[in-house]
């Protein structure tokens, strides 16, 4: 961890109008719970759903299928992607640092911002629904950080080794996890989404079968899957940014 | 005192030969690395700054090999040739957080100091966004020069920059290269190189075209042949006499089909024959009417150098 890589990755993560930007997204969660809440109060019908299903089916298929990934592909990729293609990179690199702390450092950095946008926003929304810090709010915060983690490291390291990141990421979490992910049931394995799910699935505990909420692998196996993912993704990061070419002119 | 040593290097991508085996001592002082666009000048810089390793041959600093070793950036300084920086932050803040990435013991005196150099202390509060290219340029080259470095590479420091801020910074690498400092420095252009270099590196299609002194290149810029076209009064007495000139080799009187014609002329020596030329048709009572340089690319006139 270097604070001043630290420092300027944050600022130019959330410098300007990108803040707004992240901003959107969690707003409009926090708005659909606030909104659902509101019809609760009106409505017997929707206050029972909200008891059964509809929180956990809307922090699931917004909060963790839709928000993280997002957050995950913006924070990741933007933590390094943009130094990179400008080729302002070669600041941090024409220093005596290790490169592995460069890249552990952006991770962080990223990790704070899917935290401060996907996270907590999943967390207050889970209690706007329930109306309690109850097993439900805990158990998806739970997941959608692990969810956060995955997707910042994958990301990162797509914006290291290709300048199309943001497209692959886009095509790997639009349409892998949720498109293919829903049509081919073996695809599921093979998704940061069904990972962070089988975290939720053990936090909820009874809970989950009540909801309906099943997850494509076990808990273990998810929560394996999410820190071998990450660990990998960023220690391959780091070797790669060893051998970052800055331009290809002659 | 630090050197910069080439051996053998060549560097391809694929098919492309971006430079050919060049072998190159850069010492104390300040060397100009001269060649057209294309000549792999930058491909060089990024192999001496470490980022870039050579297909073939070895690049070190004083004995130590220069790629993937972070180790090196605290004796050398590097101003990239891309224009892109962290434009959210102030000219002070990015490069305090330079001297604070060097780990320097007091990072605000080195970026006080730095800042100071390149006389950018009034401009330091503003965004980098603000600034205008020139200052930028100047902000580049504090960070590169934050720490003290013992070498310097500049990748085309001259690009965009107005006369008072050129000549600023030729001040400033000769009083550097004055130091002991081994500064190293690209450009497409000879004035430019000619006027701060004590050493010249021609590159051209990326391979080592000469080297040397300043007046050494130049003579073999100017003494090269070149290509004259001229009309006169009298086109075949001009071109008799011409010929007889020991700065030219080579007449051609060219005669076209309406009878018009004119002299080609192919000259050993420039500066000899520019100035024989007037004093050769005053004396044969020949009038010129057109005196006209064949078009020479920079290019061409590196090629000579290359094919020589």
């Amino acid at each position: 961890m270097n604070a001043t890589v630290a420092a300027l990755t944050s600022r130019s993560l959330l410098g300007r109008n990108r803040t707004l930007v992240l901003l959107l997204l969690p707003l409009a969660l926090l708005a659909l719970c606030v909104l659902a809440r509101v019809l609760a109060g009106l409505d017997a019908d929707i206050e029972r759903e909200l008891d059964g299903s509809l929180a956990p089916d809307l922090l699931g298929s917004f909060g963790i299928a839709t928000l993280m990934p997002l957050l995950g592909l913006i924070a990741g990729t933007g933590s390094i992607g943009p130094e990179i293609d400008e080729g302002s990179i070669v600041y941090l690199l024409a220093k005596p640092l290790n490169r592995h702390t460069i890249v552990v450092t952006k991770l962080l950095v990223a990790i704070g911002v899917v935290t401060a946008f996907g996270v907590l926003p999943i967390a207050v929304a889970g209690i706007v629904l329930t109306g309690e810090v109850g097993t439900v709010t805990l158990a998806f915060a739970a997941g959608a950080f692990g969810a956060g983690v995955a997707y910042s490291a994958l990301f990162l390291l797509l914006a290291v080794i290709t300048r199309n990141a943001v497209v692959i990421g886009l095509i790997y979490a639009l349409i892998w996890e949720s498109l293919v992910g829903a049509v081919v049931p073996g695809a599921q394995t093979l998704s940061v989404q069904q990972w962070s799910l089988a975290v939720v699935q053990r936090s909820l505990g009874d809970e989950a079968e009540r909801v309906g909420l099943e997850a494509a692998v076990g808990f273990g196996t998810g929560l394996v899957l999410l820190a071998v993912v990450s660990v990998i993704a960023t220690v391959y990061a780091g070797k790669r940014l060893q051998t970052l070419r800055l331009n290809d002119e002659t | 005192m630090s050197t910069v040593e080439l051996h053998k290097v060549s560097r391809w991508y694929g098919n492309v030969v971006a430079v050919n085996d060049v072998t190159m001592h850069l010492g104390p002082g300040v060397t100009g690395l001269l060649g057209p666009n294309g000549a792999g000048k930058s491909t060089l810089i990024n192999m001496m700054a470490g980022f870039l390793a050579p297909s073939a041959g070895t690049v070190t600093l004083d004995g130590r090999p220069l790629y993937r070793d972070p180790e090196i950036y605290r004796e050398v300084g590097l101003v990239p040739e891309r224009e892109e920086m962290y434009d959210a932050v102030s000219g002070w803040r990015f490069v305090l957080a330079n001297a604070k990435l060097h780990k320097l013991p007091d990072p605000e005196d080195a970026a006080r100091r730095a800042i100071a150099t390149v006389e950018m202390a009034q401009a330091q509060a503003r965004d980098i966004r603000t600034y205008s290219k020139g200052m930028k340029q100047r902000i580049k080259m504090a960070t590169a020069i934050v720490h003290d470095p013992q070498v310097l590479l500049l990748d085309e420091p001259f690009n965009g920059m107005d006369p008072r801020q050129r000549l600023h910074l030729m001040e400033l690498l000769h009083r550097l290269g004055d130091e002991g400092r081994t500064i190293l420095f690209s450009s497409h252009i000879l004035e430019e190189v000619e006027q701060i270099a004590g050493r010249i590196e021609v590159m051209v299609s990326g391979r080592h075209a000469a080297s040397g002194d300043f007046r050494e290149i130049r003579r073999l810029m100017t003494q090269r042949p070149h290509q004259f076209t001229i009309r006169s009064s009298d086109d075949r007495a001009l071109a008799s006499a011409i010929i007889a000139e020991p700065s030219t080799s080579g007449v051609e009187l060219v005669v076209d089909a309406s009878g018009g014609s004119v002299v080609q002329i192919q000259a050993t020596d420039y500066s000899a024959f520019i100035h024989a030329l007037p004093q050769l048709t005053s004396r044969h009572g020949i009038r010129l009417l057109e005196v006209r340089p064949a078009d020479e690319s920079l290019e061409s006139v590196f090629s000579y150098l290359v094919a020589r």
